[in-house]
Order: C-alpha cells, then sequence, then structure tokens
C-alpha cells in the first residue's frame, strides 16, 4: 500500500477542529505530549513500515 | 613488579616464578577474564596448545556481570562448564516492568519447552569465571594443554611479521615471549589495544548508575524488576532489583550526568536509597548488608578491526555495549568460540590463515548488532532531547492501558546469539525447514529420546542426520565430519529441524552454527559445503 497523500478523511473542517480542540486548554508541554501519544496510536494502527517511512518522509519535505 | 589494579574475588592461577617458555608458543591469550579462559579451554580440549597470561590470580571483586544467557550455557555445557553454573545460579524468565507504581506488563523469556539449559541464569562473575577456571584444570589432567599464568603482565607487543614479541613483567622481572598467534582479551581498557595505537570509537552515554549488591533474606519473586520513574525516594530516572545466588539482590539506580561520585559512593548515602526502595515495596526495611557498590558509566563502541596482523581481539577488548540486555560477556563467549576452531585448524595446518579474516566480518557483525540494540536501549532509558522524552514518556503513559504500545518499551533487548546470514562459507539451504535452523543460525537445542540434541553434537564438525537413511561420516578439506543420527525425532525436535520433511541432514560447524541443511544425504554436495567452509568459499550448492 502506497501512502495516502490525496485528501480521503470526509469533512475535513470538522476533524481540524476536533484535532484542535483536543489540545484545548492544555500547556504547551502538555500539548506536545498529547500530540506524542497520537503519533505513537495513529502509527501503530498504520502498521505498514513501508507507509511510516514515507510519512516519516512526506512530513519532513 | 606487578602491581595490583584492583582486589581478587578467590586466587585461581598463583603466580610461579618460571623461566621464560624457549619455545614459540602457537597461542598466546591475553587476559584470563571470561572470554580469555571460555578461548583457551576450548583451543586446549581441540589439542592446540595455549598460554594465558594475566597480571592478576584471579577474577576481580564484586560482580559486573550477572545474568548470563542460553547460548552462553550452551557454550559452557560444550566445554564442560556448564553444569555449576546451572546448579548455583538463580534460573529466572519472568520480568516485570513498572512505571512509577504501575505495573507496566510482564514477560516470560522461555515460554518453549525441550531445551536443556533455561532462557537465563543468574550468577556472580566471579563465580562464572571460577568454573570456567575449574573446567580448565580439569581440562589439564586430561592432558589438554593449557598454561595460566597469574600475575605476568604483558607490557609490549611487537608484531615480527611471521611472528609476535611480547614483553612480560613479573614478580621476578620481565622476560619475553614469541607467539604466533596472540589474542587480547584484556579487556574494555585493553592495554593491548593502546600498545599497537590502535582506537575504540564510540558513543559514552552521558548518565551514571550506581550499582548496589545487597545481601538479605527477603521473599521478592526470582524475576527481573524493572522500573521507569521510580516511586521511592533518590531512586533516579530508572531503577532494577534481580536476584543472585546466595541471597544477593542486585539494585541498579540510574542517577543522571552532573553527580559526585565520591558523595553518591558513601554507605549512608546509598543505604538511604536502598531502604527507601526496600521500604515502599514492603513496608518494613530488613535486615541486609551491602556486600559490594559501584558506579558505571556506560559506553557503545568498537575497534573498527578485530583483527591487527597476528594479533586478535575478542570480548571487552574489542566491543563495548552498556549492559541493559546482558550482551557483554555473553557476545564475548561467542567471540571466543568463533576464534577457537578457527586457530585451531590454522595451527594445525589444517586451513590456510584467510580462515582467521572471517572470525573479523563475523564477530565485527555481530559486535554492530549488539551495539544497536544496546545503543536503542539506551536512548530509551536515557531520553537525549526534549522530543524523545515526549516520546519515551508517551509510551510508558500508553503502554499501561494499551498493548500495543508494550512492545516499545525498551529496558534491554536480551542477549540472543546473532545469526551469519548470507556470509561467506554457510549454504546451501535446500531444505524447506523452519527458519530457526537455517544456515548461520546457532544449532537450538531440542529434547531426543535420551536426553538433548546438544549431547549428541560431538567436538569439531557434525552432520545431524534426523530420520531413516543413510548416515555416513564426510570428509574434506582435511577433516571429517561426524555422524549425529537421531532415526526418530520427537516432535519438539521436528518442529525445530525438519518443518514438513521428515528427514534432513544439517552440517554444523565446532561452534554449533549450521552451515548447510538437505533434505537427503548427498556425500557430494555435503562435502563441497565443508570445504567451502574451511577455505571460505562460496559454496557450490547449484544441485540445492
Ligand atoms: C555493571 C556491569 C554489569 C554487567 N552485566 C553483564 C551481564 O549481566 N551479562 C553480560 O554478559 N555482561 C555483563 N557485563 C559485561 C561483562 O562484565 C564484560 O563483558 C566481561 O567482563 C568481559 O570479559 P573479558 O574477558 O573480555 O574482559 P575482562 O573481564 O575485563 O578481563 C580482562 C582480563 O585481562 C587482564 N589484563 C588486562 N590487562 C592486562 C595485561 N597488560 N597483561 C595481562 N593481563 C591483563 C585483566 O586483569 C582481566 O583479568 C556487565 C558489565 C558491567 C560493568
Amino acid at each position: 500500500m502506497a501512502l495516502m497523500l490525496d485528501p480521503n478523511i470526509t469533512d475535513p473542517d470538522g476533524f481540524y477542529d476536533e484535532l484542535l480542540a483536543a489540545h484545548d486548554g492544555l500547556s504547551a508541554a502538555e500539548s506536545a505530549n498529547f500530540n506524542a501519544r497520537l503519533i505513537l496510536i495513529l502509527a501503530n494502527h498504520i502498521g505498514d513500515r513501508e507507509v511510516l517511512a514515507a510519512a516519516l518522509a512526506a512530513a519532513n519535505d | 613488579m606487578v602491581d595490583m589494579r584492583y582486589s581478587t574475588e578467590f586466587t585461581l592461577y598463583p603466580y610461579t616464578k618460571q623461566a621464560a617458555p624457549s619455545d614459540r608458543q602457537p597461542v598466546v591469550i591475553i587476559g584470563a577474564g571470561p572470554i580469555g579462559l571460555a578461548l583457551a579451554l576450548d583451543l586446549g580440549q581441540k589439542g592446540t596448545p595455549v598460554l594465558v597470561l594475566d597480571d592478576h590470580e584471579g577474577p576481580g571483586q564484586g560482580s559486573k556481570a550477572i545474568c548470563f544467557s542460553k547460548r552462553t550455557l550452551d557454550i559452557a555445557h560444550r566445554l564442560g562448564a556448564a553444569a555449576p553454573m546451572v546448579d548455583k545460579g538463580v534460573v529466572w524468565q519472568v520480568g516485570k516492568v513498572f512505571h512509577g507504581q504501575d505495573k507496566l506488563f510482564e514477560f516470560n523469556l522461555l515460554p518453549e519447552e525441550g531445551h536443556r539449559n533455561p532462557a537465563f541464569i543468574n550468577l556472580q562473575q566471579p563465580l562464572f569465571e571460577k568454573y570456567l577456571h575449574d573446567a580448565v584444570v580439569a581440562a589439564q589432567s586430561g592432558g589438554a594443554p593449557i598454561k595460566i599464568r597469574g600475575r605476568n603482565r604483558v607490557t609490549a607487543i611487537t608484531d615480527q611479521g611471521a611472528f609476535v614479541t611480547l614483553d612480560v613483567q613479573t614478580p621476578d622481572g620481565s622476560y619475553q615471549l614469541e607467539a604466533d598467534y596472540l589474542v587480547a582479551c584484556d579487556g574494555a581498557r585493553s592495554p593491548s589495544r593502546d600498545m599497537l595505537g590502535l582506537s575504540f570509537d564510540g558513543r559514552v552515554f552521558e548518565d551514571n548508575f550506581l550499582i548496589a549488591d545487597v545481601r538479605m533474606k527477603a521473599d521478592f519473586p526470582t524475576e527481573r524488576w524493572f522500573w521507569f520513574q521510580p516511586p521511592f525516594e533518590g531512586a533516579g530516572q530508572s531503577a532494577l532489583l534481580h536476584k543472585q545466588p546466595d541471597d544477593i539482590w542486585r539494585i541498579d539506580f540510574q542517577l543522571g550526568w552532573e553527580i559526585d561520585r565520591a558523595h553518591e559512593l558513601d554507605p549512608a548515602r546509598i543505604r538511604a536509597r536502598v531502604d527507601a526502595m526496600l521500604s515502599s515495596q514492603t513496608g518494613t526495611i530488613p535486615d541486609y548488608e551491602l556486600a559490594w557498590t559501584s558506579i558505571y558509566t556506560f559506553q557503545c563502541r568498537r575497534m573498527q578491526d578485530f583483527r591487527a596482523g597476528r594479533v586478535f581481539f575478542a570480548g571487552d577488548a574489542a566491543h563495548q555495549v552498556s549492559p541493559f540486555g546482558a550482551r557483554g560477556a555473553n557476545s564475548g563467549l561467542q567471540d571466543a568460540e568463533n576464534l577457537a576452531w578457527r586457530l585451531d585448524l590454522v595451527c594445525k595446518g589444517i586451513a590456510a590463515p584467510d580462515l582467521l579474516d572471517h572470525y573479523c566480518t563475523e564477530r565485527e557483525f555481530a559486535a554492530d548488532e549488539n551495539i544497536l540494540n544496546s545503543s536503542r536501549a539506551t536512548d530509551f532509558m536515557t531520553p537525549k532531547t526534549d522530543v524523545s522524552r515526549q516520546f519515551r514518556d508517551a509510551v510508558l503513559h500508553l503502554a499501561e492501558r494499551h498493548a500495543f504500545a508494550r512492545p516499545f518499551v525498551n529496558s534491554g533487548r536480551l542477549s540472543v546469539p546473532c545469526i551469519y546470514d548470507g556470509f561467506t562459507g554457510f549454504g546451501p539451504d535446500a531444505l524447506n525447514g523452519p527458519a530457526v535452523t537455517r544456515p548461520g543460525a546457532a544449532c537450538q537445542d531440542a529434547p531426543v529420546a535420551d536426553g538433548f540434541l546438544l549431547d549428541h553434537v560431538r567436538a569439531g564438525f557434525n552432520l545431524l542426520v534426523l530420520g531413516d537413511g543413510v548416515a555416513e561420516p564426510v570428509t574434506a578439506a582435511g577433516v571429517t565430519a561426524h555422524i549425529a543420527h537421531i532415526p526418530t525425532p520427537t516432535p519438539a525436535l521436528a518442529a525445530r529441524y525438519l518443518g514438513d520433511h521428515r528427514r534432513a541432514v544439517y552440517l554444523i560447524r565446532p561452534d554449533q552454527h549450521v552451515i548447510a541443511r538437505w533434505s537427503d544425504f548427498d556425500a557430494n554436495s555435503i562435502a563441497n559445503a565443508l570445504r567451502a567452509t574451511i577455505r571460505q568459499e562460496a559454496a557450490h550448492g547449484a544441485d540445492a
């Protein structure tokens, strides 16, 4: 499977809202910790090492 | 004069005044630590004369290593030294990992049945060395040509091209010695390395670990307990509790980088830490005494090349890892057995010296694997940046609730032998067999009708024949592979060596790594594979 870089989330505005809302009331440090947990959870869900490697590369681009 | 750099636990090889040996020695080993002793024992049992020089008279006081792996015990078993180790050692296989007060998870190392030796034992390093030395003494009385000289310090090494000259200092003055081959097993600070001007590069981990071996009667279970962010005062970033024989418990505290060593080694201060740990676990402070304490920093590094002309490096002299994963002595023992059979064949004139080069290729690869594992564990335990700490803490946080995060938790990946996949001198793999016993792997033990498989694998090269059919020794390039025939394999043996097959033939090196395997006995192909191993060429197993 290749890394999905085309739109794939229905209701992007709604998700974006939810993502920001999850950080409401968190300090910068708490947000950083939250993000780290989220990344690990999502990465595990994806699982595929090639997709993960492609995502790391895309994020660094 | 040979001053003592440390005090010794036992006197095993007391100094005796001796004339310098006038004959050139085939093999001289510097250092009678675990690696030098194992190498000497292996060579001597094969009949190759070996002289060991150590500047002390026995193992140093206090235990560095405590965890010895199954592979180490299998090697020690082949050398006749394992029985007292397993008898005395504390067998453990359950580990628990805590984060603060909470248990994150536990693991069991060897759910698999049918191995003579346990996954790990805990044993004080001086005892491990004593048992190896006992086996040396037993081998000597059986005629094995092994000599050990205590308080003989090597002070200079000169490579003469065709041989090596050593300057040796003793309490009665100095002498010189010539050797065909020299093996430096002189530890992490290896003076030999310095004498030859060789470097030892790698990473220092900016952290200090306080080790307290505590003698007490306590009924903690025989398990490895590891805490991240321990809930008891003064424990630092992490702590470890692990049982050794004789009611000794190893306790480790990760103190960080900026510390005052002398202050932290103050027994009263150490006792305060130990008290806090014990009382948090038991509610009281049991009676205990501090048997041994020390502060370590750790490094991961290796020599670029494990060979310099006629000088080989093995054990800590060649590579150093952090102890998380118990990969120091355990991997050094694998160096020793990898080098022993090669030196034996070369010294006897059976194999060309090229055979020795592949000690380096194989063991440098193994060292990289160990360093990688050890560095990753250390990076997890001692996060170097804010973001690495955030991910580390995220893993610990998630691991409590979710199984997926537990495999990320790294307090050391315990030593397993490395597999020489794709190296010269292995193959063919002409059996669609289980991956665990593929060419390059160390033989797995398995139950057989009268005990264990590894008892049937004798010294030297072996042909392990499983199931009915032809089983005859094969000779090539001056060596003969002995037959170990198991006509009716047990189910566990079949699962590890046969897979779906009813028959299999395995060619096995003297260090019990699988060279090649076939579904049938083909004397020609076996001879080719044997020749390829000894001459270190690609196997012509085209018939595979
Ligand atoms: C805290 C700690 C915990 C550890 N835990 C484990 C563990 O659980 N499991 C594990 O496998 N490993 C562990 N290790 C690593 C293990 O202790 C080493 O890997 C092991 O001691 C290496 O053995 P060696 O024979 O290569 O060297 P050493 O044991 O260092 O022996 C070298 C010998 O050479 C001698 N020598 C030095 N210079 C000269 C000279 N010029 N002339 C003559 N002789 C000389 C020395 O006196 C010494 O006897 C641990 C290490 C530490 C520090």
